[in-house]
């Protein structure tokens, strides 16, 4: 970095003519960019470009894998698992959902109604995030887990009955059912909710709350009217943060869920790390990546944020 | 009716509080089991107190040595991620030049990728040019999926950075070499802080990436998740409630100096 950062050519007269300064000052940029830049394009744009390639491989582990053009891996890998991607969006949209419901209200206190205690709040916030999220996910085992306290109260108010009736749950237990990947999914994303969410109402002058009480505004008007619109950005970047991880996510439902729900990570995972299916996976990633990339191009066009970007 | 009032104006706050408990929550359990002595190879169930594991904490086989490679990786992929980031930063902030759209693209895209698909593309990458997987393989890509995080922070440090600091610093017959050293690059310290604060958190905390390209190379969060299938150590609540404790300490600590330093 040293070298490069302190590359912008000396402005001092001895320099060998006004062009050549020209032309290396225009190159500054670019010295500055190519490593990282390149660093991305070698392991990051590559293989996936790699990977679309290897999607219309045939062949197995022994024979090596040839470029056939072979697009039945497409056909076959979306007969094959359609669920489990149905799955992963809707496990994916009910957490950010709920991630928004439930952080809102925290950011808003983080905001507005924490005073002195703000900071206290937030590195209560982030802290989490030093503790590895997979002895945190590890530890809902333990609060959901058969017969626990948790399972107790919502049997005695009946809301299993509830959840088992909409197929959220199965019978007496929360362990091992949609209702826990959920939970582990939202749990596990809602710092990324609540810090975009954060900083967007933090930015809103107090003075516009003190304006719509002073025309007379309920509270609820107000929120509707004001602070809300005013925290779309916020709204924007959180359900992307939120979304896209969950959607791609298989921790949550390998240590919470059963078989029954298998996200479309855990089948990428199995696929190339135990089956050894390149091909298969290959295809299967390359589809999630294409339908996320088209949700959030849609979802940034509809919202009107393009310069999130 | 007044309780109800009361419940009434101060429903948000009720709501948030509850929310930050939900968070909260299973950091409680981490450490309240830190103290366990489970009666099998599970530490899901408790039995009772003992604090024989923080009296021993590396007393699991592997589990010292992952942390010791997980901790390793992390400052490699800090320290690299951060450089190739800030300059990137740099460029991004101060130069008008034609491929500025593309490499913002190539910079966002990244971060809207879901892990998996990063991991399982480059792991082909490597598998199919016979490079074996391993400490290095993880590093390099630590190092790329920090990258990003790094030239958001920076970057937004230094577009918000007064220009006028610099053209006076110049205008004091300041080098070049001494405007950016002495003007520029403290302006820009937070910004890079935070950028390698959250590379150091993402990279010891990454599992999916690095379970694809790791091998037979166990790092901490590797380990954690193969003691899920094997039997989880109470060890591992140790570690995890220490870093909490470590976290919270150094974020306080550093609050109270900046505090002090505002005051003097």
């Amino acid at each position: 970095m040293t070298t490069a950062t302190e590359a912008p050519p000396p402005a001092s007269a001895d320099a060998p003519g006004g062009r050549a300064r020209g032309t290396r000052k225009r190159l500054v940029p670019y010295w500055l960019l190519l490593p990282g830049i390149l660093w991305l394009v070698v392991f990051f744009a590559a293989p996936l470009v790699y990977q679309a390639s290897t999607s219309v491989q045939t062949g197995s582990l022994e024979e090596g894998f040839k470029v056939t053009w072979h697009f039945a891996a497409y056909w076959d890998a979306l007969g094959a698992y359609w669920p489990q991607f149905l799955r992963s969006v809707g496990y994916a949209a009910t957490a950010t959902v709920l991630c928004l419901v439930l952080g809102y209200p925290l950011a808003y206190l983080i905001a507005f109604k924490a005073g002195r205690w703000r900071n206290v709040v937030m590195i209560l916030v982030i802290a989490p995030f030093f503790t590895s999220f997979l002895i945190r996910t590890l530890a809902w085992k333990t609060i959901l887990a058969d017969g626990g306290p948790v399972v107790g109260v919502l049997n005695s108010l009946h809301v299993l009955d509830v959840t088992s009736w909409l197929g959220l749950t199965e019978g007496q237990r929360v362990l091992a059912t949609p209702l826990a990947v959920v939970c582990g999914l939202t749990y596990n994303f809602l710092p990324f909710m609540v810090l975009p969410l954060y900083t967007s109402l933090e930015r809103i002058d107090p003075r516009l709350h003190e304006a719509a009480g002073d025309l007379y505004a309920r509270p609820v008007t107000t929120f509707r009217r004001v602070t809300f619109p005013l925290s779309m950005p916020g709204v924007v970047a959180g359900t992307l943060l939120t979304f896209i991880p969950a959607a791609g996510d298989y921790i949550n439902a390998e240590l919470l869920g059963s078989t029954d729900q298998k996200m479309i990570g855990n089948v990428i995972q199995s696929q190339f790390l135990r089956v050894l299916d390149y091909p298969t996976a290959a295809a299967l990633s390359f589809i999630l990546m294409a339908a996320i990339l088209a949700m959030v191009t849609l979802y940034i066009r509809k919202s009107g944020t393009e310069d999130l970007v | 009716m007044a309780v109800l009032r009361w419940l009434r104006r101060h429903l948000v706050v009720l709501a948030g509080l509850g929310t930050l408990g939900y968070l909260i929550l299973p950091n409680l359990v981490v450490l309240v089991f830190s103290f366990n002595k489970p009666n099998g190879r599970f530490n899901y169930a408790w039995q009772r107190f003992s604090a024989d594991a923080w009296a021993d904490p590396c007393g699991v086989a592997d589990l010292c040595g992952s942390l010791g490679l997980s901790l390793r990786i992390a400052l490699w992929a800090t320290a690299g991620a951060t450089v190739l980031g800030t300059m990137i930063a740099f460029a991004l902030a101060r130069y008008r030049f034609r491929a500025r759209p593309a490499v913002n693209t190539l910079i966002f895209l990244p971060m809207a990728m879901p892990e998996v698909v990063m991991a399982a593309s480059l792991a082909t990458l490597f598998l199919n040019m016979g490079i074996r997987f391993g400490f290095w393989t993880i590093l390099i890509a630590h190092i790329m999926f920090c990258l990003s995080f790094v030239v958001t922070a920076v970057k937004a440090r230094v577009m918000s950075m007064d220009p006028r600091l610099e053209q006076a610093a110049q205008d004091l017959y300041a080098s070049p070499a001494q405007t950016f050293l002495r003007v520029t690059l403290p302006i820009a310290a937070p910004g890079i802080a935070a950028g390698a604060l959250l590379s150091f958190a993402l990279s010891f905390d990454d599992f999916i990436i690095t379970n694809f390209n790791a091998g037979s190379t166990v790092t901490f969060p590797m380990f954690v998740w193969g003691s899920a299938q094997r039997g989880t150590p109470v060890q591992i609540n140790v570690i995890g409630t220490a870093m909490f404790l470590i976290a919270v300490l150094c974020v306080l600590g550093g609050q109270l100096l900046s505090g002090r330093r505002k005051r003097s």
